[in-house]
């Protein structure tokens, strides 16, 4: 059965893709909103940024982080100025590293079920007497549900199963940065090949469950497609 | 009075907006698609904005210079050529989403809303079972229900085919006839401006090319609407009295009284009457052998050639106007000239509303 080290890396993988999904959330809407609205010249500049992390090598990703928010690093070392501690090998640390990693996630369906909405129904809002943030709350969360559908299963999901980034900055401290993926390669390492089943398989089973869900409520899903 | 100047650049297209029209009654926008009656009604309602300019609806500033009052501080109420209801909401839940966002409504008028669109019935409905024209007459509800200073309409029945148009008509009549706030309406479509409204504003490439009474647009030489082939006037009569034994009713104006074929509207209740230029015919004394029941007398204001072999003429008929299309040979044998006194026959005639 699951070890107590199995089962702390379990919690820490729940908190870590909870906690990220509602960061995510939090930031990823108001800049998907302005991405979807803006006419700005450099927005393709931003859009690439944001989309780095689907093609680029998470080791590669989790290495500058190391590199940036470590003591030796511009954000490491101004924290350390200011009384703080370095965020690598902390849990905050992969929760900054978890939110870079799934941002395109998060971002993309957003802003392209914020597109899709079009411009009437906000004008409308705006005759029968709604504010600008009255107007975002009730029409445009409202019509841009299946996007915060798919964005929060996207970005829990891909939280959940990410690897190198969490290797790189985490160090797999047990019950503080130990997650799911690395228990799992962990066991591999160690031949505990039914241990590792049982935490693969139940990551694959639940990984599937979500999509469906996904799918389900969403039938025009698809994280790729831009602007139609 | 509605005062407003307004100049707006879009990438394509220009506005300029100069205008002061009565603060009641029915203000028909009329012009083509392109000619920007869609952007002046968005300017009105603040979803356009110019660099400067000027709009004050009765008692209320909306733009002055750089101050611009923001769209969902103006009262107004607009209703979108497609009715544009909100998907995620049922009708009652768009109706309750101008109702929450209006200080100071009563029940009863909330209730004399539904009454007036009869949407009783509709209201637990998805928006997804309703009809065009059931739609349209809900988003109209919708509107009215932010008790807006100005109702603006864009073309409100263009995306209905011609039953839901006749279906929605009447109570676009009965909006006209209730109503104490001031409508734009925004169309290119003869029959429903002849048919609403009171003042008549033309529109042509992004210009206001003149506004006034609806008759007085519509049989100004100046004005291109008097020089289409399908020129009218209009009038508005009261029914007088019934003749059972020919089935007919006799309708009272200020030049005389029609007598048309009965079509069951009580004595008493107020029309418009339209009469097509090609439907009028001049002889200098008064026809007693004619089939024509219509003949009244009347003075020729103006006459202006139209193309190589007709004339439009101008005539007064005891204050209202009327245009007469002749031939240019007919006019020159009856020698028709400002200041004759004619009888004018007319064929036909439409009752609207």
């Amino acid at each position: 059965m699951l070890s107590e080290l199995d089962i702390s890396a379990i919690i820490v993988t729940i908190k870590l893709a909870l906690i990220s999904t509602a960061i995510l959330i939090l930031i990823g809407t108001p800049l998907a909103w302005w991405l979807s609205q803006t006419r700005f010249k450099f927005k393709v500049i931003l859009e690439a940024i944001i989309a780095l992390p689907l093609i680029l090598p998470p080791t590669v990703l989790g290495f500058y982080l190391l590199m940036t928010l470590g003591s030796n690093g511009p954000v490491g070392s101004l924290l350390e100025s200011f009384g703080g501690g370095s965020l690598a090998f902390t849990f905050t640390g992969l929760v900054v590293g978890s939110v870079i990693y799934s941002l395109p996630f998060v971002v993309q369906p957003l802003q392209n079920s914020f597109s899709s909405i079009g411009r009437q129904s906000i004008e409308v809002a705006a005759t029968l007497g709604a504010s600008k943030l009255d107007r975002f709350f009730t029409v445009t969360v409202p019509l841009a549900r299946s996007g915060f559908i798919t964005a929060t299963v996207l970005g829990f999901a891909h939280t959940v199963g990410e690897f190198g980034v969490v290797l790189m900055i985490g160090g797999n401290i047990p019950g503080e940065t130990g997650v799911l993926s690395i228990a799992i390669y962990d066991h591999v390492e160690a031949m505990e090949y039914s241990q590792a089943h049982l935490l693969a398989g139940g990551l694959l089973v639940t990984s599937f469950l979500m999509l469906i869900f996904v799918y389900l409520f969403n039938r025009h899903f698809s994280i790729m497609r831009y602007r139609g | 009075m509605i005062e407003c100047n307004i100049k707006i650049k879009l990438d394509t297209f220009s506005l300029d907006a100069k205008f002061s029209v009565p603060d009641k009654g029915i203000t028909v926008v009329f012009g083509a698609s392109g000619s920007g009656k869609t952007t002046l009604l968005r300017a009105i309602a603040g979803l356009e904005k110019g660099d400067s300019g000027y709009l004050k609806v009765g008692d209320s500033v909306w733009q002055k210079g750089d101050d611009f009052v923001p769209t969902h501080k103006r009262k107004i109420g607009y209703v979108f050529q497609e009715a544009a209801l909100f998907d995620h909401l049922d009708v009652k839940g768009n109706l309750g989403y101008a109702i929450k966002r209006t200080t100071g409504l009563t029940e009863d008028f909330i209730d004399s809303i539904y009454t007036l669109l009869n949407i009783k019935s509709l209201l637990n409905r998805s928006t997804t079972q309703l009809s065009g024209g059931e739609k349209q007459r809900v988003a109209i509800a919708r509107a009215l229900l932010t008790n807006p200073e100005i109702l603006l309409l864009d073309e409100p029945l263009s995306a209905l085919d011609l039953k839901r148009k006749n279906e929605i008509l009447p109570y676009l009549d009965s909006l006209h006839n209730q109503l104490n706030i001031p409508v734009f309406y925004v169309t290119h479509s003869q029959d429903e401006t002849s048919r609403l409204a009171d003042h008549l504003m033309l529109i042509e490439d992004g210009k206001i090319i003149g506004n006034g009474p609806v008759n007085e647009m519509l049989t100004r030489f100046d004005m291109p609407m008097s020089h289409s082939a399908d020129a009218i006037s209009i009038f508005d009569a009261k029914v007088t009295s019934r003749d059972p034994e020919f089935n007919l009713i006799r309708l009272e104006f200020s030049g005389g009284e029609f007598v048309v074929p009965d079509n069951s509207l009580s004595i008493e209740s107020l029309v418009r009457i339209r009469v097509a230029a090609r439907d009028v015919s001049l002889t200098k004394n008064k026809q007693i052998d004619t089939s024509i029941l219509n003949i009244f007398p009347a003075v020729v204001e103006e006459i202006v050639p139209e193309g190589k072999a007709q004339v439009m003429v101008r005539l007064s008929m005891n204050g209202d106007t009327l245009l007469a299309c002749l031939t240019r040979k007919s006019a020159t044998m009856l020698q028709v000239e400002s200041g004759l006194s004619v009888f004018v026959q007319i064929k036909s005639v439409a009752i609207l509303s």
